[in-house]
């Protein structure tokens, strides 16, 4: 849905989503990331099940929910990317103690 | 162990500004923000971005945030990014979790420079993905440095919206068509107060041009646009939209940016018990503050944004002036030394302030934004419709508290920072009664969620300095 301008060069990272490598910038969000995706979901409700995509990127909405290096319910818009990292979209709510 | 002597919430212009002055006078601070960077949302990356071709294409408002983040960087202040704060006590103690681990710091005053928030404008379909806010698709070009893949639709009215527009242009992004919310007779309901906005005239004519721009470009707009609808199963596949004339128009669309203007974040303030009034021109809560910015909570001071949308001018003027007070509070400068430093943050603040009446009345977003069709959804956490909330209105004359307590609404992760409005204008308008009578949620601790694991980590005050 959203595409870079820029070539990141030197900055270029990897990360994983769903456990497939993709392309990533240093100092950019993990919210970032997933909206450059085919698919730029990142949870489904727990209610519903329905799904969402980041929405404010301020971190006002939660809607950008996701799971980041094995920990739940992170907002990704605050998240800035590391190499390597593993992100998961998340399907309904986190367990408590994660 | 000895508290700090201020904690700022937020590393915006308000946080940065005040933090230098408060430094300036020795005090000793420290400043906690959820982001992972200084500048807030207007100066968002700019450290990192100010230097680039990214950094020219934001133009001069968004460099000007280079020099206040340096002078922030050189005043001595402590400094957390990626810290989010989630309760405050009496007295106070702060508790913020950073990553995955929580601790409490202790302060003797608190400053919120909590910014704002885009305003909950909620239409049917809203929560689809493919739809973000404005905010966010500036903050994705300004973070990121990336635009709409495919020509975009926009939606909404606002200040904001222009300047994205037009940088989205000149970035080389596409767009598709812009759906104008705003209401026919503005411009003359603004008039009245044109004399008031000429003593801002620089920033009157900053708004002109980038009107200008958009005009030359061909973009399609629509103006005087009344009712939209996304459309779509798991991904925005349409936009439906009326406009005023009774036109009615299906467009396919997979990206819709939305924008209804900005309101205070005050969240926060709302947890500390501070107290905040209705300002009808601005369909928004502020918080009450004196001369200094001191809220009706001794010692809980509150700049920038949060105490009132004006700009990243008026905030970090707003942020110097409450860094006097509070250093006057704690005996740091006299009163007199604190009256002749402020003259010229508040001779300058007294300009930025003028021409807000104007923008107000420009912008002022349409009634229905307030007041959603039954199947629109309120709650975007608990997924409640505004159907369900006038249910209960019916079932008697129920407080947001109530309608929170038996619906669910305003109890997921946002706690009813995109609800809360909506729920209070549903209620006063199905109850007959006044947005202030109405009320709004009352806001508890954990302000942003907070887990067990993080909740045992927890240790007890240590010093920050
Ligand atoms: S996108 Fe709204 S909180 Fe992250």
């Amino acid at each position: 849905m959203f595409r870079k301008l820029h070539d990141p060069g030197q900055a270029a990272l990897r990360v994983y989503i769903d456990g497939v490598a993709v392309p990533a910038e240093a100092g950019e969000s993990v919210a970032a990331v997933l909206l450059r995706q085919e698919a730029v979901w990142s949870r489904l409700t727990p209610v519903k099940g329905s799904k969402r995509a980041p929405y404010c990127l301020m971190g006002v909405c939660f809607d950008c929910l996701a799971e980041v290096d094995g920990v739940g319910s992170v907002q990704t818009c605050l998240t800035t990317v590391q190499d390597g990292m593993r992100i998961a979209r998340q399907r309904g709510k986190r367990s408590l103690g994660a | 162990m000895k508290p700090v002597d201020l904690l700022i919430v937020g590393s915006g212009p308000a946080g940065m500004a005040a933090a230098v002055t408060a430094r300036r006078t020795g005090l000793d601070v420290l400043v906690v923000d959820e982001q992972p960077a200084p500048g807030g949302q207007i100066w968002r990356d700019i450290e990192t971005v100010a230097g680039t071709e990214r950094g020219t294409l934001l133009g001069a408002a968004y460099l000007d945030g280079r020099r206040a983040a340096e002078a922030f960087r050189a005043s001595g202040a402590a400094y957390e990014p990626g810290a989010q704060l989630w309760q405050i006590e009496p007295g106070f103690r702060g508790f913020v979790t950073k990553a995955g681990e929580a601790r409490i710091i202790e302060a003797r005053t608190i400053l919120l420079a909590t910014g704002a928030q885009e305003r909950p404008a909620p239409f049917p379909g809203w929560t689809l993905p493919g739809i973000l806010t404005v905010g966010a698709g500036q903050i994705l070009l300004k973070n990121a440095g990336q635009v709409p893949a495919k020509p975009v639709w926009l939606a909404g009215s606002g200040p904001l919206m222009l300047l994205y527009m037009t940088q989205l242009l000149k970035a080389g992004g596409e767009i598709a068509g812009y759906l104008d919310t705003t209401p026919p007779g503005r411009l003359s309901s603004a008039l009245r107060y044109l004399p008031g906005a000429l003593r801002a005239v620089g920033d009157l004519f900053k708004g002109i041009a980038w009107s200008l721009t958009l005009r030359a470009s061909g973009v399609r707009r629509i103006r005087h646009v009344t009712d939209i609808e996304a459309v779509g199963t798991e991904h925005l596949e349409a936009i439906r939209f009326r406009t005023a004339s009774g036109t009615e128009e299906t467009v396919q669309a997979d990206a819709l940016l939305v924008h209804e203007g900005v309101i205070p974040s005050v969240h926060v303030a709302l947890a500390l018990g501070s107290a905040v009034t209705w300002r009808d021109d601005q369909d928004c809560y502020v918080p009450i503050l004196d001369a200094w910015g001191e809220s009706s909570q001794p010692n809980v001071f509150i700049a920038g944004d949060g105490a009132g949308i004006a700009g990243a001018k008026a905030a970090a003027l707003r942020g110097e002036i409450a860094a006097l007070g509070i250093a006057t509070k704690l005996g740091q400068i006299t009163p007199e030394a604190a009256a002749e430093a402020s003259k010229p943050a508040r001779a300058k603040l007294e300009r930025e302030l003028a021409l807000r009446p104007f923008l107000d009345a420009l912008f002022r977003p349409r009634e229905a934004i307030f007041i959603p069709d039954d199947e629109t959804v309120v709650c975007r956490c608990e997924e409640i419709t505004a159907r369900e909330i006038r249910a209960m209105a019916r079932l008697g004359r129920p407080g947001p508290n109530q309608v929170k307590a038996f619906t669910r609404a305003g109890m997921g992760p946002c706690q009813g920072r995109q609800c809360g409005y909506t729920v209070t204008r549903i209620l006063a308008a199905a109850e007959g009664r006044s947005v202030e009578e109405v009320g709004f949620y009352r806001i508890r601790p954990p302000l942003k969620p907070v887990t067990l694991g993080e909740l045992a980590s927890l240790r007890e005050p240590e010093a920050t300095s």
